[in-house]
């Protein structure tokens, strides 16, 4: 029953996440990975049957207050820690690609 | 009579007695700091200008007698996830290696308010995630009692500054352990308190359902000392209850006779080094001697709070850590990047180090679609089960009382390789975040000359009672005043 995650899908979830990752990086983690989710199989053992899940933590209140504009950073301010940037803004090369 | 081993209180006297002023006893930290950090790299960054500039301040605060408080003048260093206006905060991630934040935590800022003066910013595991400080993206840490060992995690540069009096006391972040596992490796109190009791805002976050920002330091009564002025409601951050912060040492003193401890069964099974079991059944006689009844109770979903702890924080930390994009702060890898994607794989892929990949990674497969229900939903429903079985001991005792690790502090390399073997070392400290309940960590004897740690783990928002609790245990034993050799 043991649920081998392989590179491929190792390779798959890094792409979600935006991970550049190499062939053996993806080895490694592929074996590291299938234990570490198998321990997580214990959970099963728990009958959870009309159990409600948590959803939150401490206060369930939901806290309000009005939109009104106060000061924040300013452009320069922010800018101060962006790697690159033009007029004011952050800048990036393209961002929608060809495909 | 040396400044740097004074605690909070100690130095507060001094201090407002005019014996001592606050540049006197910043340069002594500052020296001690600097002196032991060749051997115990606690700092990513010491903040000589900075201190002595606010210890200044403190000073002339103190000469007017005007807004002291019980930190004005004292020197303190802090985690480097919390954000520091001007001064580097590093998470201890190559990703922020360089990053200057340009606003302050709402916990800086109410340090500062209270005149505490800044030495600091303390080694971590990268981003919280370890147990060992060996995971920090920088440089390991060293346990003070022995070089070869590892000051716990994450917070192990916080404990091990605070062991090595390289701080009068220091401020951690515990999301799963990280205060109190630390502070029982390295022989000082720490204190994770109630969820939404100190402010977010500014911590760079790790789980936002679990993360609680707690002092670290020599003893109980400087702790309740310490969250006092760091508790409290902060319309930055929603989760904090708005409630007044009692005064937490107000009633310190108070008896704990008749008073009911729990100990959760759960909690003494096998695999517990013989030295910690017997420091603990140690400190449960000292309780009875107090006239404290001690009665045994339950926690019987304990063994699953591993896993669900692990499986909600992977998921957690996958969706914060996506801000680390390489656009807009931090590190940035553009070389050849043909279009923004190139940025963002390359700036993650050299940014982060082994354990936050797996963790990122695992986190984004426990929430995808066809594993979600099976690991995400499964692991919340069980945390529920938790939060239930803490309900349930915490409503026939007043506290609990349990160990903060089944081992003292391991060698350096000795679980690297394993990260599921590293994961388990935090089996007795997990449970208590799901749960949102407070959890106080004080030392409680030696082991084959490694310190022991225990934790009392009280009702929601009822620190009061861990601090009353604690500091009876501190009148008793004197664990807490032993100091490394260095």
């Amino acid at each position: 029953m043991t649920q081998t995650i392989d590179t491929k899908t190792v390779k798959h979830i890094a792409t979600l996440v935006r991970l550049g990752i190499s062939e053996e990086e993806a080895q490694t983690f592929s074996g590291q990975f299938s234990s570490i989710i198998d321990y997580f199989k214990m959970l099963n053992e728990v009958d959870t049957e009309n159990v409600t899940p948590a959803s939150d933590i401490a206060n369930a209140e939901n806290v309000l207050r009005e939109d009104v504009v106060k000061p924040s950073m300013s452009h320069e301010e922010f800018l101060k820690n962006a790697p690159n940037s033009e007029r004011g803004y952050v800048k990036v090369p393209t961002v929608l690609g060809e495909e | 009579m040396q400044l740097h081993n004074l605690t909070i209180r100690e130095a507060s006297e001094l201090l407002t007695s005019k014996k001592i002023s606050s540049v006197e006893l910043t340069q002594a930290v500052l020296q001690r700091a600097h002196d032991v950090d060749d051997k115990i790299k606690s700092y990513v960054t010491i903040t000589d200008d900075v201190a002595l500039e606010q210890a200044k301040q403190a000073d002339e605060r103190i000469a007017k007698g005007e807004n002291v408080t019980p930190l004005t003048g004292i020197p303190f260093a802090m985690k480097d996830c919390i954000s520091t206006c001007g001064v580097r905060t590093t998470c201890s991630s190559k990703i922020l290696e360089n990053y200057i934040p340009q606003y302050n935590a709402t916990v800086t800022n109410k340090l500062a308010d209270s005149g505490a003066v800044l030495v600091g910013k303390t080694n971590m595991d990268e981003f919280g995630m370890g147990s060992s400080c060996e995971n920090s993206g920088l440089f390991p840490t060293h346990n003070p009692w022995d070089l070869n060992r590892v000051p716990g995690g994450s917070s192990g540069g916080s404990a091990a500054a605070m062991s090595a009096s390289q701080a009068t006391f220091t401020i951690g972040e515990d999301t799963g352990g990280s205060v109190r596992m630390p502070a029982g490796f390295c022989n000082v109190t720490g204190i994770k308190p109630t969820y939404g009791r100190v402010s977010r805002y500014g911590l760079i976050s790790l789980a936002s359902s679990f993360d609680c920002i707690g002092p670290m330091t020599r003893d109980v009564y400087d702790c309740a000392t310490v969250l006092e002025q760091i508790a409290g409601h902060d319309p930055q951050d929603s989760t904090t209850y708005q409630l007044p912060v009692p005064n937490y040492t107000k009633d310190i003193n108070k008896s704990v006779k008749s008073m009911k401890l729990g100990i959760p069964k759960e909690y003494f099974v096998a695999g517990m080094e013989a030295g910690v079991e017997s420091s603990i059944q140690e400190a449960i006689r000292t309780y009875e001697k107090l006239g404290m009844e001690i009665h045994e109770v339950s926690l019987p979903n304990t063994k699953y709070a591993l896993p669900v702890y692990y499986l909600l924080l992977f998921a957690e930390a996958s969706s914060n850590l996506a801000r680390f994009d390489g656009t807009r702060f931090g590190l940035s890898v553009s070389e050849n990047a043909k279009d923004v994607i190139d940025i963002y794989l390359q700036t993650r892929h050299e940014g982060f180090d082994d354990e936050v990949k797996r963790r990122i990674m695992l986190g984004a497969y426990a929430l995808s679609a066809g594993y979600y229900d099976a690991y995400y939903l499964k692991a919340q429903k069980v945390r529920t089960l938790l939060r239930q079985d803490f309900e349930l001991a915490l409503s026939s005792v007043d506290i609990l009382l349990a160990p903060t690790c089944p081992t003292t502090a391991f060698k350096l390399g000795e679980k690297t390789s394993d990260p599921l073997e590293m994961y388990l070392s935090d089996i007795y400290v997990v449970a208590t975040n799901p749960a949102g309940v407070p959890a106080l960590a004080l030392p409680c004897g030696f082991s084959n000359n490694m310190p022991v740690g225990m934790q009392l783990i009280g009702k929601h928002l009822d620190e009061q009672t861990l601090f009353q609790v604690g500091h009876a245990y501190q009148q008793e034993t004197n664990w807490h005043k032993q100091l490394p050799n260095l």
